[in-house]
């Protein structure tokens, strides 16, 4: 029995360490309440089902999270929410979308890439309802009725690259990504071509803060701060982020390195999500409106026109843009906006891969 | 000693269902601390599965009897391999990539690519084996540092060899070619998936791991170095080499974790592949007491709590990490429990001897003291 109290014994520090890798960001318990009488009653019942971390997460799932909240306001549709555990198979991403079908939601959105093969197979199993899911556009999710959202972060950190690139003093910025996944290198891609459209000569360090499958980088702030930390040391003087939660620790660099140190914020306008003590230090945000994109799958819906197939939001649909919150950037304004109408204009094409 | 005493099989019994008891009480108050609503929560787990349900029980619980059995053979030698996970991660990359190459056709893909996993985790676990034997590093902590490796090793590599499917952001080896992927077994009436066509494996497995452990002169010795390395000795058996080889058949069935999942639903390998499974491994072993029948049924409850928790959040407006709680819960439970019910095993045990011994004594001088 000693052997019995010994494993005992690991397997709680195990589950320890598996605690602190994963976010159970549950702790707003979604509600399923649609019953609120304010505005145009619909019925349509619009399930959401979540990437690990779930609404909480100040990032990704927030983001829709957002565009929900949008329909349930002006709409009135009913919503349940649910979101993904940590290292969870196939079978339970499938189980939570039919299950959201059981419990009679007509229109499923699934965020995340990992629930592409899933919402395919959902949507096969029920050709009644339709689903959306962000960030994928692979055979996997396809369907007559699946609404295939992606973004070309690319068009945005594009501008969000110009605008560093501008207003560095060194000619010297950064870049950290949270994972090194095919999605995040979008974004590199995008800053470093926008940066070099300005300067040609512009230095520009990247780092990932991990590798897959450990996806511990969209969530730790320390890394994000280390990682900065390093960059402004070594001159740079504005870094950009595409990190989600680990984000938080960029600001927290930005701020410690003192006056002229800037960071660069994504997904959502971190100048006015982000703590309050180092709004003042995000330039400019790469805003990705996955808001946009829900409500837009919910409205055209309520209005009889669902919406199928690939949609990419880019700068010329408004799926994606930089912010102005905080007036850093308004004398090179007018300039990001002649390269957004250039790349609307088709005159620019960014690039997807570094 | 009596196995099939009714005392032994009461106590034997009542260590589980102690444990589910406690695990129900303790998270119950949990949910009322919190302000859950503890009714709607059981009456979610408890509900009766439906068909569906049901496949992906037997499933999970699939996956989980592998994992348990592998971390189980090392336990039975008293090694604790607390790398299975890694183990099971490296040899499913591994037999992922061949798989994917479509070298051999159909069927034969499969039987290879289970070999390929078999010795990718024997290997994995052989490294620890070897710094154990020859270097005397504890098991634990080098498995646990090989666990790390492992999954730096497998991302590099994963990387290296993705096959980037056209729009998608996923990242994942080569899909296995349609003719090695296993449709699966129509068990469960009603249901409109299906049960892993690799459940025979697990099946094979928990036989072989019963008859090998208790029914051979391996076994015995193996078991034998566990109780007592230095009996074992007397004996004449050769530790390190016992070390060597239950270390590496720990990884070899390691490997063998991952296959259902590759063969029968992801069809690839990739970062949406489940993770975790070897800690999962370490407490079904634990709680089924390493034997073939209980991990199976400690494998149906894991497998049973983690199916039904997936609509807490539907239904009760729960996460569903609650169910983390109870299954900790029960794991501690049940280690606690197993000690208390040895200790009164024992008391009534040492109670019987002195009765029989005072009654022996008793008896005695009127016998002895009978004068020829």
């Amino acid at each position: 029995m000693r052997h019995a109290m010994k494993v005992a014994a690991v397997m709680s520090v195990a589950a320890l360490t598996l605690a602190a890798c994963g976010d159970s960001g549950n702790d707003s318990s979604p509600s399923g309440s649609g019953s609120s009488d304010s505005g145009k009653k619909s019925d349509l019942k619009v399930g959401m089902a979540y990437d690990v971390g779930g609404r909480g997460d100040q990032s990704f799932n927030d983001a829709a999270a957002a565009g929900l909240d949008k329909a349930k306001k002006e709409l009135g549709v009913e919503t349940k929410e649910a979101a993904a555990v940590n290292g969870e198979n196939e079978a339970a991403r499938e189980e939570r979308l039919q299950q959201l079908v059981d419990a009679g939601y007509t229109h499923i959105v699934a965020v995340g890439f990992a629930y592409a093969a899933s919402v395919g197979k959902a949507a096969k199993d029920n050709p009644d309802v339709n689903f959306a899911i962000v960030d994928d556009a692979s055979d996997d999710s396809k369907g007559a009725n699946v609404d295939q959202i992606t973004f070309a972060e690319n068009e945005g950190s594009f501008l969000v690259g110009a605008a560093a690139a501008l207003k560095s003093k060194a000619g010297h910025i950064g870049f950290v990504g949270g994972v090194n996944v095919p999605l995040i290198k979008k974004f590199e891609a995008g800053y470093i071509a926008g940066a070099k459209a300005v300067n040609p000569n512009i230095k520009i360090d990247s780092q990932y803060l991990t590798q897959p499958p450990d996806f511990s980088g969209f969530g730790d702030p320390a890394k994000g701060k280390t990682a900065a930390e390093g960059m402004y040391q070594k001159g740079a003087d504005i870094v950009y982020h595409a990190a989600g939660g680990s984000g938080g620790g960029v600001f927290t660099a930005a701020k410690a390195a003192g006056d002229g140190k800037w960071a660069i914020g994504v997904d959502s306008d971190q100048a006015l999500t982000a703590p309050a003590d180092v709004r003042d230090k995000i330039l400019t945000s790469m805003v990705k409106k996955v808001d946009v994109a829900v409500y837009d799958f919910i409205k055209s819906a309520a209005d009889g026109k669902e919406l199928t197939g690939p949609n990419e939001y880019n700068l010329a649909k408004g799926g994606v843009d930089y912010s102005k919150t905080g007036g850093h950037i308004d004398d090179i304004a007018s300039k990001l906006d002649d390269y957004k109408q250039q790349i609307i204009d088709k005159k620019i094409t960014v690039p997807t891969t570094p | 000693m009596n196995r099939l005493n009714p005392r032994r099989i009461l106590l034997g019994l009542s260590a589980p269902v102690l444990a589910l008891i406690v695990a129900f009480v303790i998270t119950s108050i949990i949910l009322v601390l919190f302000g859950d609503p503890v009714r709607e929560v059981w009456s979610t787990i408890l509900k009766a599965p439906k068909p569906r349900q049901t496949v992906q029980i037997i499933n999970a619980a699939t996956v989980y009897y592998l994992s348990a059995i592998a971390v189980a053979v090392g336990f039975r030698m008293n090694l604790f391999n607390i790398g299975v996970d890694g183990q099971y991660r490296v040899a499913v990359f591994a037999a992922a990539v061949f798989a994917g190459q479509a070298w051999l056709p159909g069927f034969l893909n499969i039987i290879v690519a289970i070999i390929v996993a078999m010795v990718a985790g024997g290997f994995w676990a052989s490294i620890a084996a070897y710094l154990k034997v020859k270097r005397g590093v504890s098991e634990v902590i080098s498995t646990i540092m090989l666990n790390a490796i492992a999954t730096g090793v497998v991302s590099w590599l994963l990387l290296k060899v993705a096959d980037r499917k056209e729009g998608s952001n996923a990242i994942a080896t080569k899909t296995i070619p349609e003719s090695s992927q296993l449709e699966g077994l129509k068990l469960i009436p009603g249901a409109t998936n299906r049960v892993y066509t690799l459940i025979v494996l697990a099946v094979v497995v928990g036989f072989l791991y019963w008859f090998v452990l208790g029914r051979t002169r391996f076994g015995f010795d193996l078991r034998a170095t566990g109780r007592s390395e230095s009996a074992a000795v007397a004996s004449g058996v050769n530790v390190p080499r016992m070390v060597m080889t239950a270390m590496i058949a720990s990884g070899a069935l390691a490997g063998l974790i991952g296959m259902p999942l590759l063969f029968g639903q992801d069809h690839n390998y990739g970062t949406t592949f489940q993770s975790g499974l070897g800690f999962a491994g370490i407490a079904i072993a634990l709680l089924g007491r390493n034997n073939a029948i209980g991990i199976a049924f400690a494998s149906l409850l894991w497998a049973f709590l983690d199916i039904q928790s997936n609509a807490l959040q539907i239904t009760a407006g729960v996460a569903q990490e609650i169910v983390f709680i109870i299954q900790g819960v029960i794991l501690f439970a049940v280690v606690i429990a197993y000690e208390l019910i040895r200790r009164t095993d024992k008391r009534l045990e040492q109670q019987r001897v002195a009765r029989e011994l005072a009654a022996q004594r008793k008896a005695q001088p009127a016998t002895e003291g009978a004068p020829a």
